[in-house]
């Protein structure tokens, strides 16, 4: 398929592999942040054409993983009101809460439907006036403007059911976090090509010169991974530490400005807590006041929840790239995907479940 | 599991106190319901054969017998309807078991209201699909229930064939050495199903691949003995169904990902959906397992049949990573193509 094919070529990935091969003098460790990224790692197999000094170790961006247990939790309260039809992505409905997921909810008779737009679930409220409408809007940048359209959309449309359960997550500041701990071992990112297709990467640059680390704003195909690797090899060993794009065919370094427009006007930036690692200061979006009769937690009373996460699962250190899903002592004996213990086994996008899934054997 | 380690799952859904919509999805749950609550029960040699039908034997003739629910929504598709898969489906079970079908079996659920046009071209759409398959409808049945209590029209049939000729097909019976062959274009069934559900607004020229195997098979099997092994990859798709065989015959998989048969738009739309064609339906693909010897010959046949044209060799049977189906990637590298757990489910980004 045209723009596909050209960058899944055999030909163009086994020269990257030899000429990284040829680059490589010493141990490196690199991060891929985002989920989408981990997942092509993992279905094409790119560790089998690496070195063995270039250690890939994968990043906390999986929407789904990163959604803490506490959010998951008010969604499975909300979805399981009466006069609610709750709407979410598909790979969050099983995406397990402190006692249920939203499968289980809509097993027990509610009213849960997964949707593939934000935007469907605004016609879903139009529709349905005499019913509160919820959609669940987690994710990162990538995710965050069609949930501030289904907003102002709702809003001009004067819909007064329609309201979004938000938990939406910023990448700059979790590198931040990550790269704060002394026992990271990350020297450097691979940065994920579409939150900066509407961020662009003008942020990354202090990052990157406060700690010394190359950045490489990278894309999702088998050729975009190995070039975005390649870079990355070729800045450490010179010794630089610089912000590069591989992903020029999508990624303009002001990003997507009416997008970035949107989310001003929609969000305001707060501390967010993220599921395994914590509160991360400045990290995610929170609806504006203005737009308070969008949020879901101000209509619904779900403040006192209190949650527990499982005592085995090491989810925390897996997201921080600390540990690989194998050293977990759950890892396919308590935890899998059918039985999922943290929520990278749940999304195709988490570690766990892409390791369950791709590399059992080989 | 170690002694040593306590079961501290905040999560009781493990206990699958209700069925779950995964329960049906083909894959590992699908598996474990059929284990635990069904095989254990109903227990007994022919059930054991774990066929897409039961093959017994009376008055030294050898039969088949298949039985199948269709729920599909919606019931009208680009490219057929329930009533055409309802046929087809239980034809198709028949057929891998190598089996001539014979006779049909269906029984409607029908739910209050639904509009009798529609029931008119649901059930012409059998009539010419079991004409088209040489099957008769020689039995059925039909139950109404009250509205909200069932979806438009639920359809089983049940079917029985004949086996003339002394060829064993069955998962157990493939070889190390088997070359794996597919009729065509994967996942065509299953994209075509989605385009055509509401909250799905693509545009797409893909129908769905529904169409009666059993002659297909008969010409595959006049001009080879040795055809171990037939599957249609329906619900679950290729995955699953490649996945069974390799865990119910315990050997090794290997396909190959560029041999694999795929259209481009289904491509493009599993692009944008974030699925893995391999999991998705198909409901005129057959997965035969052939001799090495004869893998040519039954190839050069299938592509002479309408149904056929884009067959394909795909892979092999190995004695390698036993119960395991790999796959070499585009790229040349490997890696597992695992059964799925539930559903697919689409991704958020």
């Amino acid at each position: 398929m045209k723009y596909l094919d050209e960058f899944r070529d055999s030909t163009l990935t086994k020269n990257l592999s030899e000429k990284i091969e040829k680059l490589t003098t010493q141990r490196w460790t690199i991060m891929e942040i985002c989920g989408g990224q981990t997942h092509s790692i993992l279905k094409y197999g790119i560790e089998e054409l690496l070195p063995e000094k270039i250690s890939l170790v994968h990043g906390p961006g999986c929407p789904v993983c990163v959604t803490p247990l506490e959010m998951i939790d008010k969604a499975v309260a909300i979805a399981s009101r009466e006069n609610v039809i709750f709407t979410s992505f598909g790979d969050m409905v099983r995406v397990p809460g402190s006692r249920h997921d939203l499968l289980a909810v809509k097993a027990n008779g509610f009213d849960v439907r997964m949707v593939y737009s934000p935007l469907d679930a605004v016609n879903i409220a139009e529709k349905n006036k005499e019913k509160q409408v919820v959609f669940f809007a987690v994710g990162f940048e990538t995710t965050a403007p069609a949930n501030a359209m289904a907003v102002v959309e709702a809003a001009r449309r004067g819909l007064k059911n329609f309201s979004i359960l938000c938990s939406h997550v910023l990448v700059p500041p979790a590198i931040e976090a990550l790269l704060s701990n002394p026992q990271t071992q990350i020297q450097a990112f691979l940065a994920a090509g579409h939150v900066c297709t509407v961020m662009g990467y003008e942020e990354y640059v202090p990052l990157s010169s406060r700690f010394k680390i190359p950045i490489v704003i990278t894309g999702f195909e088998p050729v975009d991974i190995l070039q975005g690797i390649y870079l990355a090899v070729k800045q450490l060993e010179e010794k630089k530490c610089e912000v590069e794009n591989q992903y020029t065919r999508v990624v303009l370094k002001e990003g997507n400005s009416h997008a970035r427009k949107l989310l001003a006007t929609v969000f305001d930036i707060v501390d967010r807590p993220w599921r395994g690692i914590g509160v991360i200061p400045k990290s995610g979006f929170k609806l504006k006041d203005e737009f308070a009769d969008y949020d879901a937690e101000k209509i619904f009373d779900v403040a006192s929840i209190s949650t527990k996460e499982s005592s085995l699962c090491i989810a925390g250190e897996v997201l921080q790239g600390l540990k690989k899903p194998y050293a977990c002592r759950a890892f396919k004996n308590n935890c899998t995907p059918e039985h999922p213990l943290g929520a990278p086994m749940v999304s195709s996008e988490g570690a766990c479940a892409a390791y369950f899934h791709y590399k059992k054997v080989i | 599991m170690n002694e040593n380690f306590t079961l501290n799952c905040p999560v009781p859904i493990a206990a699958y106190e209700k069925v779950l919509l995964a329960h049906g999805g083909g894959g590992t749950l699908s598996q474990q319901l059929i284990q635990k609550m069904f095989f254990s029960q109903f227990n007994n040699p022919l059930l054991n054969q774990e066929h897409d039908g039961a093959i017994f034997e009376i008055g030294g003739t050898r039969f088949a017998f298949s039985t199948d629910s269709y729920v599909v929504q919606p019931i009208f598709f680009p490219g057929g309807n329930i009533g055409e898969l309802a046929v087809n489906g239980t034809v198709n079970d028949l057929a891998m078991c190598g089996a001539k079908p014979l006779y049909i079996s269906c029984g409607f659920i029908i739910e209050e209201g639904f509009p009798m046009n529609d029931l008119q071209m649901v059930v012409a759409a059998m009539k010419n699909a079991a004409a088209k398959a040489s099957v008769q409808i020689v039995t059925g049945d039909t139950k109404v229930v009250d509205k909200g209590k069932g979806d438009k029209i639920f359809i089983n049939t049940s079917g029985i064939g004949v086996i003339e000729h002394d060829v064993h097909i069955s998962p157990v019976n493939c070889k190390p050495g088997d070359a794996i062959l597919l009729n065509g274009n994967i996942a065509d069934h299953g994209i075509a199903i989605m385009s055509a559900r509401e909250n799905l607004s693509f545009e797409t020229s893909i129908k769905s691949d529904c169409a009666p195997l059993n002659s297909l098979v008969e010409k595959m099997l006049s001009v080879s003995r040795n055809i171990h092994v037939l599957r249609d990859p329906t619900r679950g798709g290729v995955a699953s169904a490649l996945n069974e065989i390799a865990q119910k015959a315990n050997v090794g998989i290997l396909i190959e990902e560029e041999k694999i048969p795929i259209r481009e738009e289904v491509k493009g739309a599993c692009e944008l959906l974030g699925f893995d064609p391999l999991y998705i339906a198909n409901e005129g693909k057959l997965l035969a397992f052939v001799a090495e010897e004869d893998a040519e010959k039954v190839l050069i046949e299938m592509k002479k049949h309408s149904l056929g044209k884009d067959s394909a060799v795909i892979g092999k049977v190995t004695n390698e990573n036993l119960k395991t189906v790999i796959m070499k990637t585009s790229i040349g590298s490997k890696r597992i193509v695992d059964m799925l757990s539930g559903e697919q489910l689409p991704r958020i980004c």
